[in-house]
């Protein structure tokens, strides 16, 4: 157990101890308080990794928990799992800090949302640093768990339970799928070591399951970083409290998808396949996510159609990027391998801004009471410090200077046009696509962020359609923006700080087998003279200005989108028809009427006698053992089959009451006939006994009515009847047919010896196997007791027929 | 013999499993009945047939007829008597109850 484990168990550990402190404590002082030491301490510890991984070592401790399934908690620290971890223990920390002053501590339920963040936090921590898949994916799930808690905190809202089902549903497919990737994952690699599965992934592009793994664990990573088409929950999940949205769905859950493809990179990387699903399905999504995001009016909805389109362009960024490992090492693989880390810098980025900008929209809503832009406007004097950080967030986003989102863009832009150069995997043909899908997604990721300042901020002010009169904050819910606004700005001017302690390590553990060749070399640099990516962002400047001015005009584009073929739609009408159909499915064979269900249990044991007889060739019919047959036993058959007939046809019950007993009597005879003396005794007394008993009742029972139903339901009953009949008969001769050994009856014969009896079958019952006799008088006994309790014991005034005879 | 013996049993089945499968309460019962003395027949039947003395040490008897099945079906036999009898009172008390032996009207409430 080393100190990372007590890292990652604290939030744990201190989501048990939160209910006491808020119950003691609330509304004296605000639980967030003792939250906010968490992440803070978890924050500094983590700092302490710096300089031992900015020199390129790594962290490992491990704890067993199934040594026997090789599963444990193996804790691995390096470049890209620090990152994740500042982020994740950073952020939460701005995020704590910034609900306590947006969580009145009057009305709210506390103690549940920090309960949940508190998960959120630790599994998200757990998710990062877990060297072990199996582990990873406990935590993975743990994440989408919280998350939906954490999106129905205000579960009495609709909306809010419908956005954690949606999520809930999509991110724990994912999951499930991804669990089935792993699995393949582990079978080829024979281990669940990360860190040795990328020592063993040499051969393994060869094998069978490669591109289902593949497969799995990108749906995984994409459904959880909210990926076209699997981006639909993200905007649903809105409906959280703000903290959340900034926290969860802008810095860190949605970027455990990301994490998750940097992380297999070293193991999947270099294939065509990865390179075109991860790029491609990126690129789509930044188009997808910056498009759909003009049209909202809902800033929260704007900013989570944003981040599905930041998120997409990271992805895109981290497949383009993985080329590298194709060309392998020497050649010009560093030109592309720049791409990953173009991806964990915007990665960093996005999380700084995003966080900024989620905050403010919060401060916003707080403060005028709604999140619409048709409704805001004007609030640029009223709210200059928020005005401010706006820009700061929104400008970066759009990738202008002298924030820290010109800085990634550029270098996103870089690997785009090197990707349309590319002369493997068939980019040749396609290739020029990427700068063109890269740059119109720019050009409208510049418009976004433009409204979203200069709609809300600029124009007149409509204080007639706001609640609340307007005015800046409570100085503690600026704290964590302006935290991160600064940081857009420091980043910008010194990216190479930050690069390298933190993301050139991360860096190299995307691509360990380039790093340790010394192949990866880097700097950032605000300037690169005029090039291609220059004018490209000068054209991302210029078009985005004129469509934002002239928003008016194109607007009604968007009309044209057909509204019943969007992803939201699809998902709602299957999600509907699924229900619809199970529904009617169920409804149709579970009939309630026990008929029914014997037919299927009946016609169940035709076909499976039926299909192995087919199948194996079961049926041998050998009568060359068979006992002699004689005129009386003959007789008695035909008596049988009499009998059992007139049951079938009598409409009398006493005549079908009689022909079972004479039935049970025909039994007994022939018992006599195969010399079981017992058997027939046995069997004289219990008919007579049964018979008595039905003549009992059926003074009691109504007369027999002749059967009013349909011929075909007639005739299924017959054909299955008949067909059981006729699989028994088979099953009996081909038994008969094939006797493997002998009986075990010849030890039975020493019973005088061994039990003092002479009868054999009485010595069996009551010596050699007595167990079964003891418990057969249980059953006895348990009928006979039924049989009284049911006479005996009833309730008032149930009874509808009582006398009716 | 077994072979003829497995025909039975086969008709025994047919019509029990026929009985069964009807609405009437009573027929259900009777049908189980007719079911249970196929089954007993078929168990004798499989332990091979008339080959030799019944299982008393007292007959001299160079071989004794299987005695294994016919223990087994002693037990068979009174266990068939035991539920009988329940089946048969639990009828009768579900006649009593819900005023019908239909059991296509026995289906409990919809959504209960």
């Amino acid at each position: 157990m080393s100190w990372l484990h007590m890292m990652i168990l604290l939030p744990f550990i201190f989501a048990l101890v939160v209910p006491y402190v808020y119950k003691k404590f609330n509304p004296r002082f605000h639980t967030g308080w003792f939250v906010l030491v968490i992440p803070l301490v978890i924050f500094i510890h983590l700092l302490t990794f710096i300089p031992q991984i900015s020199l390129g070592n790594s962290v490992t401790s491990t704890v067993p928990w199934l040594p026997s399934y090789h599963i444990n908690f193996t804790t691995y620290v390096d470049g890209l799992s620090l990152v994740f971890g500042l982020l994740i223990a950073g952020i939460g920390a701005l995020v704590i800090l910034y609900s306590i002053y947006y969580m009145s501590k009057h009305r709210e339920a506390l103690h549940n949302f920090y309960v949940y963040l508190l998960l959120f936090m630790g599994a998200m921590l757990g998710l990062v640093f877990s060297d072990n898949i199996f582990v990873l994916y406990v935590f993975w799930e743990t994440t989408s768990v919280s998350s939906f808690l954490l999106i129905a905190y205000w579960y009495e809202r609709e909306k809010s339970r419908y956005g954690a089902q949606k999520s809930l549903l999509i991110t724990i497919f994912g999951g499930l799928a991804m669990l089935a990737g792993f699995i393949m994952l582990s079978l080829m690699t024979d281990t669940n070591s990360i860190r040795e599965m990328i020592r063993n992934a040499v051969g393994i592009p060869s094998h069978s399951l490669f591109i289902p793994a593949m497969i799995l664990v990108l749906i995984g990573a994409f459904t959880k970083s909210a990926q076209f088409p699997f981006s639909i929950w993200l905007p649903d999940a809105m409906e959280a409290p703000t903290p959340i949205s900034a926290y969860l769905h802008s810095a860190t859950m949605v970027k455990a998808g990301i994490y998750l493809v940097a992380r297999f990179t070293p193991i999947f990387g270099g294939t065509a396949e990865w390179f075109w699903l991860v790029s491609g399905v990126g690129i789509i999504t930044l188009l997808y996510g910056s498009v759909n995001a003009v049209r909202q009016t809902d800033l929260k909805a704007l900013l989570a159609y944003s981040t599905i389109s930041q998120l997409g362009l990271i992805m895109s960024l981290l497949g383009l990027g993985s080329a590298a490992l194709y060309y392998g090492i020497g050649n010009d693989s560093s030109v592309y391998a720049v791409a990953i880390f173009a991806a964990i810098f915007h990665l960093v980025n996005h999380s700084t801004f995003k966080g900024c900008l989620f905050m403010v929209v919060g401060i916003i809503d707080h403060e005028t009471g709604t999140r619409d832009i048709r409704r805001l406007g004007g609030l640029m004097h009223l709210m200059p410090i928020t005005f401010t950080l706006t820009v700061i967030g929104s400008f970066a986003m759009a990738g202008l200077p002298p924030f820290n989102g010109f800085l990634s863009k550029e270098m996103f832009f870089t690997a785009v046009v090197n990707a349309s150069n590319m002369t493997v995997f068939n980019a040749d043909h396609i290739g020029l696509a990427i700068p063109i899908i890269a740059w119109v997604a720019s050009v409208f990721t510049f418009v976004y962020s433009m409204v979203l300042v200069f709609k809300t901020f600029r124009g007149k002010n409509k204080p007639e359609k706001l609640g609340k009169v307007v005015h800046e904050p409570p100085i503690g819910m600026l704290v964590s923006p302006f935290v991160l606004g600064s940081l857009v700005i420091i980043i910008f001017f010194f990216p190479n700080v930050l690069s390298k302690y933190l993301l050139k390590p991360a860096w190299y553990a995307v691509l360990p087998t380039l790093a340790n060749a010394g192949e990866l070399k880097v700097k950032i640099s605000p300037w690169h003279g005029w090039n291609t990516e220059l004018f490209m962002t000068i054209g991302v400047i210029i078009i985005g200005t004129l469509l934002y001015i002239y928003l008016r005009k194109w607007y009604r584009v968007y009309r044209f989108y057909p509204e019943n073929l969007t992803l939201n739609n699809l998902y709602n009408f299957s999600l509907e028809r699924m229900e619809n159909i199970s529904g009617s499915l169920t409804n149709k064979y579970m009939t309630g009427f026990i008929r029914d269900y014997l037919v299927y249990i009946f016609a169940f044991i035709i076909v499976v006698v039926g299909g192995a007889m087919w199948l194996f060739d079961g049926f041998s019919f050998d009568p060359s053992n068979d006992a002699p047959v004689n005129l009386f036993e003959t007789g008695l058959v035909v008596a049988m089959v009499i009998a059992a007939l007139t049951v079938l046809v009598s409409k009398n019950r006493l005549t079908a009451i009689v022909a079972v007993g004479a039935l049970g009597f025909l039994v007994s005879f022939f018992f006599v006939l195969f010399r079981a003396p017992d058997l027939a005794l046995t069997q004289l007394v219990v008919e007579t006994v049964t018979t008595a008993l039905f003549l009992l009742c059926f003074y009691h029972l109504p007369q027999l009515r002749k059967e009013i139903s349909r011929v075909r339901f007639k005739a299924v009953n017959a054909l299955i009847s008949i067909g059981v009949g006729v699989a028994v008969t088979i099953i009996a001769l081909s038994a008969n047919g094939n006797r493997l050994f002998e009986s075990i009856s010849g030890f039975y014969e020493n019973s005088y010896e061994l039990a003092g009896a002479k009868n054999i079958v009485n010595a069996i019952l009551v010596d050699f196997r007595g167990i079964d006799t003891m418990l057969e008088i249980l059953v006895l006994t348990i009928a006979g007791l039924g049989v009284y309790s049911l006479i005996k014991l009833r309730l008032p005034g149930r009874d509808k027929n009582e006398g009716a005879e | 013999m077994e072979t003829l013996m497995s025909i039975l049993v086969g008709i025994l089945f047919a019509i029990g499993i026929y009985l069964i499968l009807t609405k009437s309460l009573l027929r259900i019962i009777l049908g189980t009945s007719i079911l249970g003395h196929g089954v007993n027949l078929l168990i004798i039947t499989m332990g091979g047939l008339k080959r030799g003395g019944p299982p008393l040490l007292g007959i001299k008897n160079l071989t004794y007829a299987d005695s294994l099945p016919q223990a087994l079906l002693l037990t068979a036999i009174v266990i068939n008597f035991a539920t009988t009898a329940l089946f048969l009172v639990l009828s009768y008390r579900a006649y009593k109850v819900l005023g019908t032996d239909d059991t296509e009207q026995m289906r409990g409430i919809e959504n209960e």
